[in-house]
């Protein structure tokens, strides 16, 4: 079975709420069937307007969404067979459980047994049964997160939407929903577009993310590859952490450039520099510097530590290094032989692989 | 088990519950002296003028106090045939008081109302009490009953025991359009003469429909309140309240000019060609004069609570329905207007239960068709004096109030009432 790579299709999308500012620049975005995507970017990038729009509450000021090939842009939205999962539940307050889960059902004329059958099947998997007399007012936050992942899907849509779901839940609650969320997902094969700020969110549930900002896709590609390879500088900064240094590149052959710095000269792996002259910043992961390292690599330089500061499974270090005084290295709890002691100088090294040149700030 | 009744002791052996009121004591009494200049204020202006008016429409006492040994010895009186010389003797004993202190009139109007007739024969007996006609050695019995024929009837002697009890339920049964006949039977008044149960009726009618309008016209503009962004909504929302800013009076002045015959809207309507000059309906002094000014001056009581009710209500929810698959019309009529109810509730009930009362409005444009049995309750206050009856009057009103206060508890719970 070959699945449809353009299942849903953002071509050329503008949208403007004033007719001043796009909220929302020229978005072409190919979702493939069955996949859960995940729009990740901060408040005010225009992922949820995105969202908005394919559900069909918000109309693109140009341009054309398609759903399974067919242009969605004048259809109302309870026409266009797309679930939807708010931040803050939505669940109707007057409704039971069951009268929650059946509403998407009874408005589609669905035989009353039918209903049971469906029902029962949405609430066992959300691990719910038993619930459907309760009230709304009646459960806890994350039970409510998980009637209204149910009742977004117990009418069987192609796409699911959801919209900063677990946001309203505490940090624990929050990552047992992802993984079920995410299991659900696994489990029933739908579409799922996810919107979120949350990067752990995001890295931890989607096969793809597209990270937003100020109204563009940044980046679209997985999750290691967004981390291990953020194409500029705004991913770098905004997925997980990110030593970087400013400079100019004064050598470039295919695969490594000289950047020279403040005080002194890396070697880096040109991502978005060209030629000499230009100005770079050089991001590098904390984890892929290594105090003291026993292979070899391109980059040696001697920082003093500032802080340190434990973490119970890593420690981490905060050095001084080529005039950055903020650079972060991550120390992993096992190789205590090391003295991490406030002033005291210590050799870091790194690939220049791993050092990536990428767009000024 | 023992263990669990165990007192429990503070660390310096006081019992807790003692050393919990005592610290809470001074809070307590803080709380209510805040409070009590309103429970004060609620007890004078409320209960007690309500408690007055009903002592007032039920009070019978006058006539007790001036004929009290009469009524005492009528006691052993079966009420068939006419009294035995005993209770003619207290009688005139009794009126002979009444002639001193002059109050023998009073007595005369309070049994004609009870039996026509009383009036003459009153004055006749006042004639010989006042000559000395009577000789107390004789038979009074033959005495009085030799004044006037009607002295004879036993009817009349009966209307007298009637009127004994010290309270009476006669000013409740006039409002209804009935009396209590000699056989102390609930009897209707003659068809011409049921004027009261028309007005309640009307009364009601008027109340439900500027309800019924008000809930039409105001459920639409809280919606737009409630939803509208807040530099459009604020200047909506004063135009709601701009009607409270005025007063009643010119309020109801206004629509006397924009409704009467050559007023605005007449007007308007000729210079249309909606209708013919020489034929200019009458919108005001009837019920469509009452109803228009009344459902534009109650309406902020509609759209006040609506718009708080309609203003919690997220509006992902309408999306939530929309994209599970309602029209817009089925998210609206499942999801957003059930949760609207608690509003729809108390404005319903504010504006019913002010409308019942209403005064001023119908006063004024109602004209002959459309007051309200407030206007006959301030007849009765002012006009003819009669303030038992009006008391009465206004007890009914109040308890027709609370009955339908009772209902909507009944059915849609006091709990769903959201007024703000």
């Amino acid at each position: 079975m070959s699945k449809n790579t353009e299942f849903v299709k953002f071509d050329k999308v503008d949208k403007s709420y004033d007719g001043k500012v796009l909220v929302v620049k020229d978005l072409n975005l190919n979702i493939s069937e069955g996949e859960f995507i995940t729009m990740l970017g901060p408040s005010g990038s225009g992922k949820t307007t995105c969202l908005m729009m394919l559900a069909g509450f918000e109309t693109p000021t140009n341009g054309e969404i398609y759903l399974d090939s067919n242009p969605i842009s004048n259809i109302p939205p309870h026409k266009r067979g797309i679930g939807m999962v708010f931040q803050n539940y939505a669940l109707f307050p007057h409704m039971t459980v069951y009268e929650n889960l059946a509403f998407p059902l009874r408005v589609r004329k669905v035989q009353k047994d039918e209903i049971d059958k469906k029902v029962d099947k949405a609430l066992s998997m959300v691990s719910l049964s038993g619930f459907e007399s309760r009230m709304p007012a009646q459960l806890s936050g994350g039970q409510q997160q998980r009637v209204a992942v149910a009742r977004a899907l117990v009418f069987d849509p192609a796409v699911v939407l959801m919209d900063e779901p677990l946001g309203a839940l505490d940090k624990n609650l929050r990552e047992s929903m992802q993984y079920e969320i995410k299991h659900i997902h696994e489990n029933i094969g739908v579409t799922v577009v996810y919107v979120t700020h949350d990067q752990g969110e995001a890295l931890t549930m989607s096969n793809r993310i597209a990270v937003f900002n100020d109204g563009k896709v940044q980046q679209l590609s997985s999750p290691d590859k967004l981390y291990e390879e953020p194409v500029n500088s705004f991913v770098a900064e905004f997925i997980g952490e990110n030593n970087t240094f400013g400079g100019e590149v004064t050598d470039i052959s295919k695969d490594v450039c000289k950047v020279k710095l403040q005080s002194g000269e890396i070697l880096a792996n040109p991502i978005s520099v060209n030629s000499k002259g230009d100005k770079t910043t050089v991001s590098i992961r904390p984890e892929r510097a290594l105090i003291n390292p026993k292979d070899k690599m391109d980059n040696n330089q001697t920082g003093k530590i500032e802080e340190v500061i434990y973490h119970g499974d890593h420690t981490r270090v905060r050095l001084d290094l080529l005039g950055n005084k903020e650079f972060i290295l991550k120390v992993p709890n096992s190789s205590n032989e090391l003295d991490l002691k406030l002033g005291n100088k210590i050799k870091v090294g790194w690939n220049s692989q791993d050092a990536r040149a990428l767009d000024p700030k | 088990m023992s263990s669990e009744t165990k007192q429990i002791l503070t660390t310096d052996g006081i019992p807790l519950e003692i050393s919990l009121k005592k610290a809470e004591r001074k809070n307590k009494i803080k709380a209510f002296l805040l409070v009590a200049p309103l429970l004060l204020f609620l007890i004078i202006t409320y209960i007690f003028p309500i408690g007055e008016m009903f002592t007032r429409s039920i009070d019978d006492k006058m006539i007790t106090n001036m004929l009290p040994k009469t009524f005492k010895s009528m006691e052993t009186w079966d009420g068939k045939e006419l009294p035995s010389e005993e209770v003619f003797a207290s009688f005139l004993s009794d009126f002979k008081i009444l002639v001193e202190k002059k109050e023998h009139g009073k007595l005369a109007q309070r049994l004609n109302k009870e039996k026509n007739g009383f009036n003459t024969i009153t004055k006749k007996l006042f004639r010989q009490v006042k000559r000395n006609k009577i000789d107390e050695t004789q038979s009074i019995k033959e005495q009085i009953m030799k004044v006037h024929k009607r002295w004879r009837n036993v009817e009349y002697w009966q209307a007298i025991k009637r009127t004994a009890p010290p309270y009476t339920s006669a000013k409740y049964l006039k409002a209804m359009d009935m009396y209590l006949n000699e056989d102390n039977k609930i009897t209707q008044v003659s068809e011409d003469r049921r004027i009261h149960r028309i007005l309640w009726l009307r009364t009601v009618e008027v109340a439900f429909f500027v309800t019924v309008f008000c809930f039409l016209m105001g459920y639409p503009i809280a919606h737009l309140l409630a939803t509208l962004p807040m530099k459009y909504s604020n200047l909506l929302m004063i135009c709601v309240l701009l009607p409270f800013w005025t007063s009643l009076l010119v309020r109801t002045a206004s629509w006397m000019i924009l409704l009467q015959q050559q007023g605005v809207v007449n007007d308007f309507f000729v210079l249309i060609g909606l209708v013919s000059d020489d034929n200019r309906p009458e919108m005001m002094y009837n019920k469509v004069g009452t109803y228009v000014a009344m459902t534009q001056i109650l309406l902020p009581f509609m759209v006040l609570p609506l718009y708080s009710v309609m203003k919690t209500i997220s509006p992902s929810l309408m999306r939530a329905g929309k994209s599970l698959g309602g029209t817009p019309f089925v998210a609206f009529w499942k999801v957003y207007f059930p949760l609207t109810i608690p509003g729809i509730g108390a404005g319903c009930l504010l504006v019913f239960i002010l409308a019942i009362g209403y005064y001023i409005t119908p006063a004024l444009v109602g004209g002959a068709s459309g007051t309200l049995i407030s206007n006959q309750i301030a007849y009765h206050m002012k006009t003819t004096l009669d303030w038992s009856f009006a008391s009465a009057m206004g007890l009914m009103l109040l308890g027709g109030v609370l009955v339908i206060y009772w209902l909507y508890n009944k059915l849609v719970g006091v709990d769903n009432i959201k007024l703000g």
